[in-house]
């Protein structure tokens, strides 16, 4: 499987830089994987795992560093030349054409399945490869994918990652590969990975859940805020150390936190336990609640759920009880060809209504307030969204939300590509406005926003899995929290 | 393993049916249309809309729409009935710019992240405006071997069923078949994961949109040999119609989902619904909006099988 000598590393990654605006993705990172090895790489969320991830797979060049496979210096790296050389990638989100049978997926990602006699072939090489890894596991290969569900389109994906047509196969990086496989599949998985590595295969493997990366791994490299932060022999690691070394030292905290006596009070918002799992929610007016936790694992279902629950009504209440701060500005937040100003008020326009038209020296009024308040950069507030900067523009959200009567804001990791001056204006505006008796949920993705946080719930797997409050809120134990649920 | 039906077999299912039905109620209304002569006339005229279906589905694989459609089949027309009948050379080369165009199309719309609908609506006065200068006003002759091929009478099987099973048969062996269909529909499914394992989607695109033009050509040139002549705007209608037709055979407007097969059902059908409301004898006044009620008869038909069939998922 290996024709390249020992000596040389499958693919190594020197000094790699990449920047999102203003934010640091990767800050330098330098990765050799040698062949017939398994590098177990952790962190958490924004440590950069998935940005050296898109590195090697060639989807994102980076924007200084070098890039060498099998001790070759390559110029020009992209998808193609990564794929020629053998890399391979299973995605964290699944990355299948769910309109296409498991055999045509197959086709799409290997390009030499070509010309007559394809489907046989293509055929043959799935369906042996899941018989290989997944013995047993019920796959009918001409079945469409969207016919499937998540766990055999997982292992469709890694079979079709694992499986050989034209070039040789040396490395596959493996993205949260069990996070949909029950507890038997991620055996088998896990087993065939090993088996890949003794035959001197590499694979990079990305998971949240520790015990499966200390059995995996032969290496682990821990990432941090865009840098490599320690890279050892998985041996000389255990979880707390693991835990530990993906945190940082604690820093001082500036901010007084305020510890609300809740008992006898009755919350704002409230939910009971989700799945009949994990511990129930509750908000109580002027606290600003952290929800926490690895990415993804129920956290903006949460949030919408809660927001659902008290608009989802077709007749529009006129003093709404909850706003939301979406965080995916280009998605669900801006009005891209409206002005700033009519970006602010669209939350409240019912306020500003009078006689069942806007009043327009209103809204200016309102404008201009929060214009000021929060100092949007700008000339003149009729200057359309896009003219802002990202950040900028996030505060404008801010200020719609913030406009609003709503006693209780929901946002939804809203501070992603935000730099960091116009987080702290926004921290300030947060806990001025708490001080004021709202109520804020806040999900993110940034350990430091979380830590700002009155109270915190982590989730793990959609589920509360710890509730932590004032002086415990620290990144320690919101990691601790995150990764051990997960390991439980 | 294997289910009883498979979805795709469900999606055929609705389209073969409605069609069957209607054809049945047209032998009913009309006995004589039982034979060889009166199947030739039912299905004559559904051979160019069956190509330009395929064309519009070739488009609806990769998430697009073309609103051209009926534009474009008419300066095929003109073109036809014109430079190729009088100077082959010259019309071979028009219609091969065509093709030129089309993918450039595909690209413009790939690379400036266009919406095909506003491209191609804008697309349809070029191609309206180019039919007007080629044939101001109607005429021009189809070429004789166009004519020959239309008019032909092969034994026992009209000219227009077999046409129709070979525009089938081959468009399922290009999109459902080949390797090659394979991208294209997966570009439609989830174009992100087809660039990821190496595939230039500009590519795909523009060889979408290319083999869409070719399809469409041939049903501009099958008209005019229908027809003996061309005009302006002889196939206005074929726009709406193709949409039609891609949907009510089983086809989606996003995700890639479509099906060759269907869609020549479904222009069969379409064409074989204006045959039925004739033989009801309905004023013509009410003919479009008859037409338009048994598109959402069958439509409502598939929708609650769609829900059906997700419901037995879920459960």
């Amino acid at each position: 499987m290996t024709a390249i000598p020992l000596r040389h590393a499958v693919i190594e990654v020197a000094d790699a830089k990449v920047s999102f605006g203003a934010v640091k993705a990767l800050d330098g990172v330098t990765l050799r994987i040698l062949p017939g090895e398994c590098v177990g790489l952790v962190g958490h969320n924004g440590a950069g795992k998935s940005t050296i991830v898109n590195v090697i797979n060639g989807g994102l060049s980076p924007h200084q560093g070098t890039i060498a496979c099998a001790g070759e210096p390559m110029h020009r790296y992209g998808i193609a030349a990564a794929r020629a050389n053998g890399v391979r990638c299973v995605f964290q989100e699944l990355s299948l054409c769910p309109n296409l049978t498991v055999i045509e997926n197959t086709r799409v990602m290997h390009r030499t399945l070509t010309g007559w006699g394809w489907r046989r072939r293509a055929t043959c090489i799935i369906g042996g490869k899941l018989d290989e890894i997944f013995p047993g596991h019920g796959i009918d290969p001409t079945g469409v994918v969207s016919d499937l569900s998540i766990a055999q389109r997982q292992m469709v994906e890694i079979a079709t990652a694992f499986s050989q047509v034209a070039q040789p196969v040396k490395l596959v990086i493996l993205d949260e590969p069990t996070s949909s496989l029950d507890a038997t599949l991620a055996t088998q998985l896990l087993d065939y990975v090993r088996s890949f590595v003794e035959a001197g295969g590499s694979v990079i493997f990305i998971s949240h859940i520790l015990s499966e990366i200390l059995s995996t791994s032969d290496r682990i490299v821990v990432m941090k805020d865009g840098k490599v932060v320690s890279e050892r022999p998985a041996d000389e690691f255990d979880e707390h150390s693991l835990v530990a070394a993906m945190g940082s030292v604690v820093k001082r905290r500036d901010q007084e936190k305020r510890i609300t006596d809740t008992a006898g009070l009755t919350p704002l918002l409230a939910q009971p336990s989700r799945r009949g799992k994990g511990l129930p929610f509750a908000a109580f007016p002027g606290e600003i609640i952290g929800l926490a936790g690895l990415g993804g694992h129920g956290q903006t279902d949460t949030l919408i759920d809660l927001y659902l629950a008290r608009t989802g009504s077709w007749l529009r209440r006129r003093d709404a009880e909850v706003a939301f701060v979406a965080g995916d500005r280009a998605l669900n937040g801006v009005f891209p060809l409206w002005s700033i100003l009519k970006n602010l008020t669209i939350a409240d326009l019912a306020g500003l209504c009078r006689r069942g038209l806007v009043s327009e020296n209103a809204e200016a009024d309102l404008g201009q307030a929060w214009k000021q308040r929060i100092e949007i950069r700008t000339q003149d507030v009729g200057n359309p969204i896009l003219s802002l900067s990202g950040g900028n523009q996030q505060k404008v959200l801010f200020a719609r939300a913030l406009a609003t009567p709503a006693p209780a804001v929901l946002m939804d990791d809203p501070m992603r590509g935000v730099d960091i001056g116009t987080k702290q204006e926004v921290y300030a505006i947060l806990r001025a406005e708490a001080d004021k008796g709202r109520t804020f949920v806040w999900y993110s993705t940034e350990m430091d926003e979380v830590c700002l946080c009155d109270r915190v719930y982590v989730f793990n797997n959609g589920v509360i899995v710890a509730e932590l409050k004032g002086d415990a809120v620290t990144e320690k134990n919101v990691l601790a929290a995150s990764f051990m649920g997960a390991a439980a | 393993m294997k289910k009883v039906l498979s979805s795709d077999t469900i999606r055929l299912l609705i389209p073969a049916l409605s069609l069957t039905v209607l054809l049945i109620s047209v032998f009913y209304l009309q006995p004589r249309a039982m034979s060889y002569v009166g199947l030739n006339l039912l299905f004559n005229l559904a051979v160019p809309i069956a190509l330009a279906t395929i064309a519009q589905m070739l488009i609806m694989t990769v998430n697009d729409l073309d609103l051209s459609m009926g534009t474009f089949v008419s300066f095929v027309a003109c073109v036809a009935a014109t430079f190729l009948e009088a100077t082959p050379v010259i019309g071979v080369l028009v219609l091969a710019a065509a093709i030129a165009t089309y993918a450039a199309l595909g690209v413009l719309i790939h690379v400036r992240n266009l919406p095909s609908i506003v491209v191609t609506l804008g697309m349809s006065f070029v191609w309206g405006g180019l039919a007007v200068l080629i044939l101001p006003a109607p005429g021009g002759e189809a070429p004789g071997w166009v004519r020959a091929v239309m008019i032909s009478r092969p034994p026992f099987v009209p000219m227009a069923i077999i046409a129709c099973v070979i525009i089938a048969v081959v468009s399922h062996f290009v999109i459902m078949r080949s390797s090659f269909g394979v991208i294209l529909r997966g570009v439609g499914g989830n174009a992100r994961s087809v660039e990821r394992a190496g595939w230039s989607i500009l590519g795909a695109r523009a060889t979408t949109y290319a083999l869409a033009a070719f399809f469409a050509i041939l049903a501009g040139i099958s008209l005019v040999g229908l027809t003996t002549s061309a005009d302006a705007n002889i196939a206005l209608r074929y726009t709406l119609l193709s949409i039609a037709g891609v949907i009510l055979g089983g086809g989606e407007f996003t995700g890639g989902r479509v099906s060759p097969v269907g869609a020549v059902i479904g222009a069969l059908t379409l064409t074989l619904a204006g045959s039925f409301l004739s033989f009801l004898r309905i004023s013509p006044d009410w003919q479009i909006g008859a037409q338009g009620a048994i598109l959402i008869v069958v439509l409502g038909l598939r929708l609650l099988l769609n829900r059906l069939e997700n419901r037995g998922k879920r459960s």
